[in-house]
Formats: C-alpha cells, structure tokens, sequence
C-alpha cells in the first residue's frame, strides 16, 4: 500500500465536499432532523410516564447517535465510490496505479472523516438541546465509535460490491442495507426484550454488542469487558467477509466485462 | 515485399488474445507488437473488437484466452507496475466534473507520483495550450476542451506507453488537428509507444506509423498506410476501411 497514493484520493473527496456545500449540508441534515424528532418523542414519553422511566431518553438518543455514526461511516464507503461512478471517473482510477486496498482504504478514511463532522454535529445539538452529554459515556466513547465504524465500513463494502455487480440499479439496495440490520442490532431495545427466536441471531453482529454496552454503562458506569472484545472480533471477521466478497465481485466484473461498460455510462 | 523487421523494444505484446461475450467472440487469437516510440493504429467498423483488445490491454477486462506483455511483464501480474509506466486517454471518460481542471490534475499527478505536480501540469497546459483552462469547472468544459484536459491526465506520468481511444472524437477539424499535431510532437520527444484507434483516417494518416484492421475481433491487414493501399485496389485508407467493414477482407490487386 502507498500512503501517498491513499492521501491523493481523499484529497479528491475532500475537494469535492468545499467544492460542493450541498454535500456538507447533506452530512449533516438527516442526523439533526432524526436526532430532533428522537429528541423530543423521549421527552414528551418521559414527561407522561412514572419517573422510573428517566433513562429513556438517555437510551434513545444515546442509541440514535450511535446509530448513525455507524450509518454515516457506511454511507462515506459506498458514496465515496458512487461518487467515481457518477463523474464516470471510475475508469481513470482503475487505469492509474492504483491498488483495491489504496482504493479501498481511502473510502474508509473518507468515512471516518464523514463521521467526526456528524459526531460532533450531534453531540452538540443533543447536550443543547437535551441537556444529553454523550461524553457521559467518557471513554468508553471510543471503543464504541471504532466498532460501528468497523462495521459500518464492512456493510459499506457490501454496498459497493452490490453496485459493482448491479449497477446503479442496486444503488437504494446500498442505501437500505444498514437498515435491514437495524432490528437487529438492537439500537433502540434490549436484546432480552426481543423474541426469544431472534435473540441469537442479534448476537451474531458485532454492534448488537456495543448498543447493549451503551445501556449498561448509562445506567451503572461500566460494561462487561468481553462484550468490547467480541463485537471487536466479529468486526474483523466481518471485514475480512466483506473484503473477500468486494474482491471477488471485482474480479467477477473484470471476467464478465461489466467494468468498464459500467464505468463509462 | 515487405518493411525490414523494427528492431525496437517490444513494449507491449499480445499472443492470441481473445475474448467472448456469450459465446460471441469480440476479439478472436489477435496477436500483434507495439515497439518503444512506434504508433500503431487499430482500425475497424463499429465493434470490431478495438475497446475490447484496449480495454484488456488495460486489465479492465480479463481475456478468455491468450497472454499479454508490458514491457516485457505479464500483464495481470504486475498490472500495478505496468500502469505506472502507462496511460490512457478516451474520448468517453472524463474526469469528475464538479472539480476544477487544476484539481483534477493535481488529484492525478498524486496519484501517479509526479515529482513536482504544479510545474508538471503547467508545462503540459502550457503544451496543450489551456493554461487558461485551470480555475474552470471540468464538468463545463466543451468537448474539445476535456479531451484535451485528458490528454494532460494522460501525459502526466511522462508515460512509455500510451492508449488513446478515439481520442479525437466529436473535436472539430481545427481542434482535431491540433491534438494530432500535439499527440505526434509529444510522442516524438519522448520516444513514446501509443497504440491508437479512431474513425478518422485522416487521424490514422496523420499519426500512425503503422495500422491494424480488425474486422469482427481477428486481423484482416497489417501494415504501414502506404502498404496497405499498395495491396489494395483502393485509392484511399477511407476506401479500404469501407471494404473491409462490408466484406470482410481486403481485395487484392487482382
Ligand atoms: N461487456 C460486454 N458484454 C457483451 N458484449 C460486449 C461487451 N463489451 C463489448 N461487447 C461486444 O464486443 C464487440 C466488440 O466491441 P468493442 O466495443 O470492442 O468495439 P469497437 O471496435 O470499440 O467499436 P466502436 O468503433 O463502436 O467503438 C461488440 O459486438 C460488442 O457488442
Ligand atoms: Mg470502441
């Protein structure tokens, strides 16, 4: 891998977002709107329930954030590439020397970047707003933030294999596959107040792990250690599938000939 | 008769590619070398197989059958380092058009590279001549203007080799012949191999050294333009491309 190569190509993301406000506004819109909305659905339940139900709103909004910082960093994956679709631009990357995983991690850095904009943007609207400091979780924050960007980049590269093999007809497909995890994962309810068939499956993805974390440590100051250390370990697992799935889907386009009919469209 | 054998270095070579799209064969055991600082035309009807063989030669699309060289190196296994020393212009990429031109180039010279960026992409606009061109938006350019915005892209790695599809496409005659002029000096100072394809034969007159006819993905004739049009009953290369794209073959002086 060649850094300098990684740092030319989010130096192109990075003209595009001061070349194009619309994208900051967009970065930054859909969070606000769902974290308002979120916001004040808690308070208005809090205020109309026995006292003893306080920490929703702590729940709610501490799991909306969660949320989209693992959305957004899936969006920066397959965007940064939908982005090289749509300025038919793609074919000028696939003929420089440039690697899948210079290519690859340049769209991952793009997603981190995408979500300390949103994460900031959020923290203070909601410790404003609702009097909610996210830093309530203090350091347990990081470990947080870096699993479901894991995994928001794994289903980020899930997304662009689908775009790569479908086209730009499997571009909403991308956009809605975080949420077909979102029931799952446990976002906004314990995995104990699931169906009884359904809670195995939430265990087997690694942000099930860090929302059920988030609950304890709001409510008691601390977490089980091991459920930092098997979200963390599905994380690599799950990257390692999705890396294997884009490579193959590539190679796939490349055998097929649908790279380059797709790239110049 | 024929030439005396080009001594150059073979920079790239293809033994019997072929390639099928469901069962169709686009390009069908196509073998040719291309020699450091030669231009070689690929010509043909619509579909005859030029995007494909590029297309391959650039490790967009993997053949069915055959081998490629690069300078000597496998193609698929040392695709990086072959493409480093390599570039490519068509008139149906652009670059991303919501950038300026000089981000663009700056984003591309980084990519490949390039020692001194800024000085690189001035020297080639100044060559081009759109220095003016740097502070605009790609994506409002007019057609002449981003082939020839392209044509920087692909200059800036002072690459060996070089593939220009249709790179004069929708350019009007005046622009068309200043690309070709400026294609040729720059292929000349720098000894540069480009294998070139194009509908207009003017170009193919103008630029190449040596041409290709494909005719449904295999070699129909092969030569310089004059040797071609000695062996042909046609007075013109535009003739003999009519020919070929109708019959299949090239008539012999009868
Ligand atoms: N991905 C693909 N899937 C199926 N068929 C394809 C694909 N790519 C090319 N072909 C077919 O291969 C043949 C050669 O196409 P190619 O694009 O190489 O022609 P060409 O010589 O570049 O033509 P043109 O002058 O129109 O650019 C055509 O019949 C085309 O339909
Ligand atoms: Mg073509």
């Amino acid at each position: 891998m060649n850094l300098q190569t990684i740092s030319a190509l989010v130096l192109r993301y990075l003209f595009l977002y001061t070349r194009t406000p619309m994208r900051m506004v967009e970065l930054v819109f859909w969070p606000v709107v769902d974290l308002v909305v979120w916001g004040n659905v808690t308070v208005f339940i809090q205020k109309n329930t026995n006292p003893e139900f306080g920490n929703f709103v702590l729940f709610f909004l501490g799991g909306m954030i969660l949320w989209d910082i693992m959305f957004r960093a899936q969006q920066g994956v397959a965007i940064s590439f939908l982005e090289d679709v749509w300025t038919r631009n793609l074919l000028n990357v696939f003929v420089a020397p440039v690697r899948t995983s210079e290519y690859v991690s340049a769209t991952f850095i793009v997603g981190f970047l995408r979500i300390v904009v949103t994460a900031i943007v959020l923290s203070l609207i909601s410790w404003f707003g609702y009097t909610f400091n996210v830093f309530t979780l203090s350091w347990w924050l990081i470990p947080f933030f870096a699993n479901l960007m894991l995994f928001g980049w794994s289903l980020g590269m899930i997304s662009t294999a689908l775009i790569l093999r479908w086209g730009q007809a499997a571009e909403s497909l991308a956009w809605a596959i975080p949420f077909f995890f979102q029931p799952a994962v446990a976002v906004f309810y314990r995995v104990e107040d699931m169906p009884a068939w359904s809670q195995p499956i939430a265990w087997c993805f690694p942000p099930t792990y860090i929302f059920e974390g988030m609950r304890d440590v709001m409510k008691s100051g601390s977490m089980n250690w091991s459920y930092l250390w098997t979200s963390a370990g599905l994380n690599l697992l799950y990257l390692a599938l999705a890396g294997w799935l884009f490579l193959w889907i590539l190679n796939l386009t490349r055998k097929r000939g649908l790279l380059t009919k797709f790239a110049t469209q | 008769m024929s030439a005396p054998p080009d001594t150059r270095e073979v920079i790239l070579e293809a033994r019997e590619l072929t390639r099928e799209f469901d069962g169709v064969k686009a390009l069908d055991r196509f073998s040719f070398q291309l020699h450091r600082g030669e231009v070689l035309g690929l010509l043909g009807a619509n579909g005859a197989g030029k995007t494909t063989a590029m297309n391959c030669l650039l490790g967009l699309t993997l053949p069915t059958g055959g081998e490629l060289f690069a300078f000597g190196l496998e193609l698929q296994r040392h695709r990086i380092q072959i493409l480093q020393r390599s570039n490519f212009s068509s008139a149906y990429t652009a670059l991303p058009g919501n950038l300026l031109v000089g981000q663009n180039l700056l984003v591309f010279a980084k990519i490949y590279g390039v020692k001194d960026p800024k000085a690189k992409i001035a020297e080639l606009m100044e060559l081009l001549e759109i220095s003016h061109l740097s502070k605009r938006v790609t994506g409002q350019l007019s057609a002449g203007e981003s082939t020839r915005v392209n044509l920087v892209k692909a200059f800036l790695n002072d690459p060996e080799l070089l593939m220009l599809d249709e790179p004069t496409a929708s350019l009007d005659p005046d622009i068309a012949d200043k690309v070709r002029k400026v294609v040729r000096k720059v292929q000349r100072e720098r000894n540069i191999g480009i294998l070139y394809t194009s509908h207009n034969m003017r170009d193919i007159e103008e630029v190449c050294d040596r041409v290709i006819f494909l005719h449904k993905g295999r070699i129909v004739c092969e030569g310089t333009p004059t040797q071609i049009l000695s062996r042909s009953s046609s007075s013109s290369l535009e003739d003999v491309f009519i020919k070929i794209a109708r019959d299949g073959e090239i008539v012999d002086e009868a």
